[in-house]
């Protein structure tokens, strides 16, 4: 399996010199086809900065980042949203659904900003609404949907475009207990049976005990990293709260 | 500090406000132009006619001018109220912070002082270079020489649009105060975070709404239109006029549903690029805004009637003249008034009574007027009348059905007969075709085309009138076109060409003498006319004598007068209406680019490239301009129809004209607007 995602020597600096924060300080990892990776790390470690750089929201001051093998750091202008929609699939904390439209609209728009044929575009999204288990909720508006409803039929829209990596960010942030563990199990399924390969960020440990491997950010570095290997879902989180609970501090108000 | 604070807020939210500003400037300058129109002439080289007519030019629009101040004031409130809805979160935090709303109020009281000081000077100022240029169009309406090209400034416009827009102001104010007393905290913290309810209306619901709509639309119309005739009183136009209104909101409250539901069928449509998202954002906002489209679309339609029926009426004034003041000058005069007919009379002195029993040349060499030294090409005929002959008697069996069809026409005016051989002499010297008749035969002559319809009708029945005993028959099955008296519009409503016996027993009811002046040259011409016009004082109506005189110059000043004075009203409403609803359309738009931000925002996320953002944003901002410019356009068809229908004594020769000038204005000022809207809101949109 190759590297779908490749970070190398990534660096972010805000400010003047005078003033200057670091808020990634020299990161570098891989994540290989299938992975689910959840990075984690307290509020103002980073992690928010380093899934922007990834999704070129944001640019990196120095370092590269290689997508599938293409430097995304040298992309410009309209080959920036073509990577955008072609290669990635967004989910957000707030799910970012337009409220305008109906579940079924905001899953297609992903499609028909390619200029997808309507034929491909119904049979796609009753794949993968079977597959994140929204068909119910297609004809509703956003407002008419619960929290966890509302991130099911955003990562649906993330995926539909059989993306080369899926970031999400927070994506429990806005859920209740309940239907957190739904989407994660969702994600689970994703990852395992359609070899998703996703990106997570969180600080939340029992969200990121459902990926494969979890790395811990602080103060822009990598601080730690551990793999799911063929522990238990349980095991694994406990595995992340001692290093939690090493990391001190912040994180554990994450608990 | 609150001074600051407010001044800051404006200096930050100027993108927002920059329409607003924008609008209350044009605003102001219009009024400022419109009301100073009177200093302009004050240089102008006119006749002492034409300066009555501007006087009361004047008049009328300083009238016009509280009608507009309404609309202004009413566009001002909801434009600042616009402004403000959009800053609740910022009251939300100045009132978590502890800020009471006294305080509130009196930021709000400082901004609108602010913005009133600064759009009135800066309005003002342009409207003082503006009216400059007014004068050059003023002088051109009048068709006046400019003597010499001088700054004007009217004082009384000055003071009059600050106290005007003084005024409007201080209501805004009070109005803000009192909106801020209303609010809750909870609400303009979380205000926006309610998100809008998108309900898709019942297509059946809607099918019906809509075929209702169009039928009370189609009815409204064919009542202004073909079925006018069922508009015997004036107060009945108020109909075609509610129905109308009322079914041009259903029209659009039905048609948002509709074409929505229509669009999602055509699923390849929809399903491309933006364009779902484009037609959600266009029928999510027309859910709340199916009123303010309405009222903008009324307004248009008044807008595209005013401006093109009055920049029709000065061109077909105008132009019927030439045709329509063959002599230089007419004098007439009524002959033996009654007692009885006096008492009925408003105007009619014991002078004139007796005026009334001499001759007309008496009467000319009592005001010490020689024709002969003035005057050549001399007619003179006299108009003849009887009690016994009325509108009634010579529609003959047309009358019974006309009543019903217009039971408010004057039937009992006596009908008026003229000697075949003084017509003829009229007519030569008119330049028209001269007639003959046999013994027992009458001619119609007529120029106003509604009555003209009307008597046609009762010729083809062949209608005879009796004259002392004997009948008399029509020579010809249609109304002959003509006219007795010049007038700078078709206004003949009927007269009869008889055999020159047929009048004996008739009474002589007008002397009339018709001649050019003398003189050829403009200057000697002119000082005639002013013996006349000025010197014997025979103006219509004029206390010493019973003598009136129509006088070509007069005729084309008044005609001219009338058609600038028209013109001008209609540009000045016409204008006020278009900058009142384009701004309105500009600020709903802009004011929703908040949520647009977010959205538009989020299509970047997932991709979507910065052309096909713009396109949407394009569609979307152009639709919502388009749509109440279409139905506008629809109604004005039928509007300008009806217009030229009450307007149809002056001529509507020159239409088309007219009609392309109001497409230019339209198109410059809300067009203007429009680009204006979208160049604000792709800046807003756009990624910082």
């Amino acid at each position: 399996m190759g590297n779908i995602l490749k970070i190398d020597k990534i660096e972010k600096y805000y400010g003047s010199r005078s003033s200057l924060t670091k808020a990634i300080d020299n990161i570098s990892f891989d994540v290989e086809k299938g992975e689910f990776v959840a990075i984690m790390g307290s509020s103002g470690s980073g992690k928010t900065t380093l899934l922007n750089c990834i999704s070129t929201i944001d640019k990196v001051t120095s370092g590269h980042i290689f997508v599938g093998g293409e430097d995304i750091t040298k992309l410009k202008g309209n080959a920036l949203n073509k990577f955008r929609r072609e290669e990635l699939g967004f989910i957000f904390q707030d799910f970012n659904l337009l409220d305008t439209l109906t579940a079924y609209e905001n899953i297609a728009l992903a499609l028909t900003i390619q200029n997808e044929k309507i034929g491909v575009i119904e049979k796609k999204i009753k794949k993968v609404a079977s597959d994140l288990d929204i068909e119910s909720v297609l004809k509703k508006y956003p407002y008419q949907m619960s929290g966890g409803q509302k991130q099911r039929v955003a990562s649906a829209r993330a995926i539909i475009t059989d993306p080369k990596l899926i970031l999400a960010d927070e994506p429990t942030g806005a859920l209740d207990s309940k239907s957190a563990r739904m989407l994660l199990e969702r994600f689970n399924y994703l990852n395992e049976n359609l070899e998703a390969t996703i990106l997570m960020v969180t600080h939340d440990a029992f969200t990121a005990s459902y990926a494969t491997r979890v790395i811990f950010i602080k103060d822009g570095k990598i601080f730690h990293e551990i793999h799911k290997g063929k522990d238990t879902r349980k095991e694994f989180f406990d595995k992340i709260i001692d290093v939690v609970t090493l990391l001190g501090g912040d994180l554990n108000d994450a608990l | 500090m609150l001074c600051k604070l407010s001044l800051k807020n404006i200096k930050k939210s100027i993108k927002d406000y920059a329409i607003y500003f924008f609008t209350l400037i044009l605003g102001v300058a219009i009024f400022y132009v419109f009301n100073a129109i009177d200093s302009q002439t004050v240089m102008m080289d006119v006749s002492t006619s034409t300066k009555e007519i501007i006087k009361l030019m004047t008049n009328m629009l300083s009238g016009v001018s509280v009608f507009v101040s309404f609309i202004l004031g009413f566009l001002i409130i909801y434009a600042s109220r616009f402004l403000i809805k959009r800053r609740n979160k910022e009251f939300g935090i100045y009132l978590t912070l502890g800020m009471s709303k006294r305080k509130i109020a009196r930021l709000l009281f400082f901004e609108t002082l602010f913005i009133g000081i600064i759009s009135l000077l800066v309005g003002l100022g342009l409207g003082i270079v503006l009216s400059q240029f007014m004068s050059l169009l003023v002088a051109n309406s009048f068709e006046a020489n400019l003597t010499e090209f001088a700054f004007t400034f009217s004082r009384v416009a000055c003071i009059k649009t600050l106290i005007y827009f003084g005024i409007m102001y201080v209501l805004v104010m009070i109005f803000n105060t009192f909106n801020i007393n209303r609010y809750k905290l909870i609400d303009l913290l979380h205000g926006s975070k309610k998100s809008e309810k998108v309900r898709l209306k019942n297509p059946l619901i809607c099918t019906l709404v809509f075929i209702a709509s169009c039928v009370v639309l189609g009815y409204a119309y064919y009542l202004v239109t073909g079925g006018i005739d069922k508009l015997s009183e004036a107060s009945q136009i108020f109909k075609p006029i509610m129905m109308g209104s009322v079914s041009t909101f259903f029209l659009f409250w039905s048609l948002s549903g509709l074409i929505l539901r229509i669009v999602m069928r055509l699923k390849k449509v929809y399903y491309r690029g933006l364009n779902a998202f484009v037609v959600r954002q266009i029928s999510s906002k027309i859910n709340t805004t199916v009123m303010s489209m309405t009222i903008i679309c009324l307004m248009l339609f008044i807008t595209i009637c005013v401006l093109s029926s009055s920049l029709s009426i000065k061109n077909s004034m105008t132009a019927n003249l030439k045709t329509m003041t063959p002599v230089d000058v007419q004098f007439y005069k009524y002959l033996n008034i009654t007692e009885e007919q006096a008492a009925k009379s408003w105007y009619l002195n014991d002078k004139m009574i007796e005026d009334s029993k001499i001759s007309l040349r008496d009467t000319l060499a009592s005001l010490n007027f020689n024709p002969e030294e003035n005057l050549k090409d001399i007619v003179e005929f006299d108009l003849y009348t009887t009690n016994a002959i009325t509108m009634k008697d010579t529609l003959g069996t047309y009358y019974d059905e006309l009543l019903k069809k217009y039971p408010l026409l004057d039937y009992d005016s006596k009908e008026v007969f003229i000697r075949i051989s003084d017509y003829n002499k009229l007519a030569k010297l008119f330049k028209k075709e001269e007639y003959t008749l046999e013994d027992d035969e009458y001619i119609l002559l007529a120029d106003y085309q509604e009555l003209v319809d009307i008597r046609e009708i009762a010729l083809k029945r062949n209608t005879t009138i009796s004259l002392s005993g004997k009948e008399y028959t029509p020579k010809y099955q249609e109304v002959k076109n003509g006219f007795i008296f010049m007038n700078s519009t078709h206004a003949n409503a009927g007269v009869f060409i008889v055999p020159d016996d047929a009048v004996k027993n008739l009474q002589k009811e007008e002397s009339i003498l018709a001649a050019n002046y003398k003189e050829t040259s403009e200057e000697e011409k002119q000082k005639i006319e002013n013996k006349i016009t000025i010197d014997m004082d025979v103006h219509p109506y004029a206390s010493k004598t019973n003598l009136s005189s129509i006088t070509k110059l007069a005729l084309y000043e008044a005609s001219i007068g009338l058609g600038a004075m028209v013109t001008f009203i209609g540009l000045y409403l016409g204008i006020i209406f278009l900058i009142s609803s384009a701004a309105i359309l500009a600020l709903k738009e802009l004011s929703e680019s908040t949520d647009n931000k977010e959205r538009f925002a989020m299509l970047r996320k997932i991709g979507t490239e910065e052309k096909m953002l713009n396109k949407a944003l394009f569609y979307q901002i152009a639709i919502f301009f388009l749509f109440p410019l279409i139905i506008a356009g629809i109604h004005s068809i039928f509007g300008i129809k009806f217009c030229n229908f009450l307007l149809a004594t002056f001529g509507n020769e020159k239409l088309l004209p007219s009609i392309i000038l109001t497409a230019i204005f339209l198109g410059f000022i809300y067009g203007g607007y429009f680009l204006i809207t979208y160049f604000v809101s792709k800046n807003i949109i756009k990624e910082k």
